[in-house]
């Protein structure tokens, strides 16, 4: 494919530019493309990559934003895996903890799976379900000054945040993080004192 | 919309919230369930109990996994029917061992109205065995309290994920006539 004079954003740069000057925020990532995102950005103990569980991003961004109130979370997902926990964006708006940003990575497509192309590229608006879901804030990346302008905000917010960004649908050499699950859950609480 | 089952003086129901709050029990995600519905009050009461609705019940695997990241721990309320929701998000909890504890309101097993109830409600057990959750089921109103502390022990000591179904004839069976 080429990307010449596609203005959507690359994937590997567009998790850098989120990534960096993290501080303490704690980061979950959906299965998938934006687990090896994430660990070509720098392998992390308090990134938290799922290799399953298609859906259930959100809902462990949740979960911990509530268990962690002092700290920030970031879920960065993609548009397959937000799609099919679509609820969780309902679960979300309702409990809108201020600790908790969502960046959904959407190229239209299924990359993991042979680039079949996914219901965002048909007409289905993620900023719009989030915002039907009552989220406030809601932010539509189409380039690389809203994505900073993005991650400006992601060093301090202080309500529930959820970003579409649109990315390019290529597939970058993959970067594999452990898939020990117990190693990953364990290395996340030990980096919060907690083990 | 049901009728709530008659509650006794002393409820079983007081002595599954008593459980979860000895266990320090710090999120309950629950789908809305007559047989729950006085324990899910409860939870939502409680301010050291943040009560998360959930709109399937897949969403509180993730959710408790969450929890067990940040260091509180979570449970779950669903009836029979919502555990087929969960199956693939138990490979979570399984691949990574996260604790936590489901409470299962049971349809479908006892003088049931609804036939479409009977195909979960009598796979249940199974298939929460297939996936090794530890499954505890309960009749008697006496024993209900004990056993889910004796499920959230075993999850929070560093074992499987449990499950305690509460029997349809326990709840009593759901009132279609008034």
């Amino acid at each position: 494919m080429s990307r010449t004079n596609d203005p959507r954003l690359e994937r590997r740069a567009a998790m850098r530019t989120l990534l960096a000057d993290r501080g303490d925020m704690l980061v979950v990532t959906g299965l998938g493309s934006t687990t090896y995102d994430a660990a070509a950005a720098g392998d992390d103990d308090r990134n938290f990559y799922l290799w399953g569980a298609m859906g259930g991003a959100n809902m462990i961004g949740l979960g911990l934003a509530i268990a962690q109130p002092n700290r920030r979370v970031l879920v960065v997902t993609g548009d397959g895996e937000v799609l099919m926990g679509l609820g969780t964006l309902a679960t979300i708006g309702v409990q809108r903890p201020p600790n908790l940003a969502i960046a959904i990575f959407d190229n239209a497509h299924y990359a993991e799976t042979g680039m079949q192309p996914s219901h965002t590229g048909n007409g289905v608006d993620l900023c719009g379900v989030a915002r039907s879901c009552g989220i406030e804030a809601v932010y539509d990346i189409a380039g690389p000054d809203a994505l900073q302008e993005f991650a400006a905000r992601l060093r301090s917010f202080d309500r529930t945040m959820v970003a579409r960004v649109a990315i390019q649908a290529d597939e970058p050499p993959r970067v594999l993080p452990t898939r020990d699950g117990v190693l990953l859950k364990t290395r996340f609480r030990r980096a919060l004192g907690l083990e | 919309m049901s009728s709530e089952p008659a509650i006794s003086q002393k409820d079983w129901r007081d002595d599954i919230f008593a459980a979860l709050k000895a266990a320090e029990i710090r999120q309950v995600g629950y789908v809305p369930d007559a047989g729950h519905s006085r324990l899910i009050e409860r939870c939502v009461a409680d301010p050291d109990i943040r009560a998360v609705s959930l709109t399937s019940e897949e969403e509180g695997m993730a959710l408790a996994a969450g929890a067990w990241l940040g260091g509180q721990r979570a449970a779950l309320l669903m009836q029979s029917s919502g555990v087929g929701n969960c199956i693939n998000m138990l490979s979570l909890t399984k691949s990574c061992r996260f604790p936590m504890t489901i409470i299962v309101t049971m349809r479908g097993e006892w003088a049931e109205f609804n036939p479409w109830q009977v195909p979960m409600g009598t796979t249940t057990q199974a298939a929460l065995e297939l996936m090794d959750v530890l499954v505890y089921r309960v009749e008697q109103p006496a024993d209900v309290g004990e056993t889910v502390a004796a499920a959230l022990d075993i999850t929070f000591n560093g074992g499987p994920v449990t499950a305690v179904l509460l029997s349809q004839r326990l709840i009593g069976a759901k009132r279609w006539v008034k």
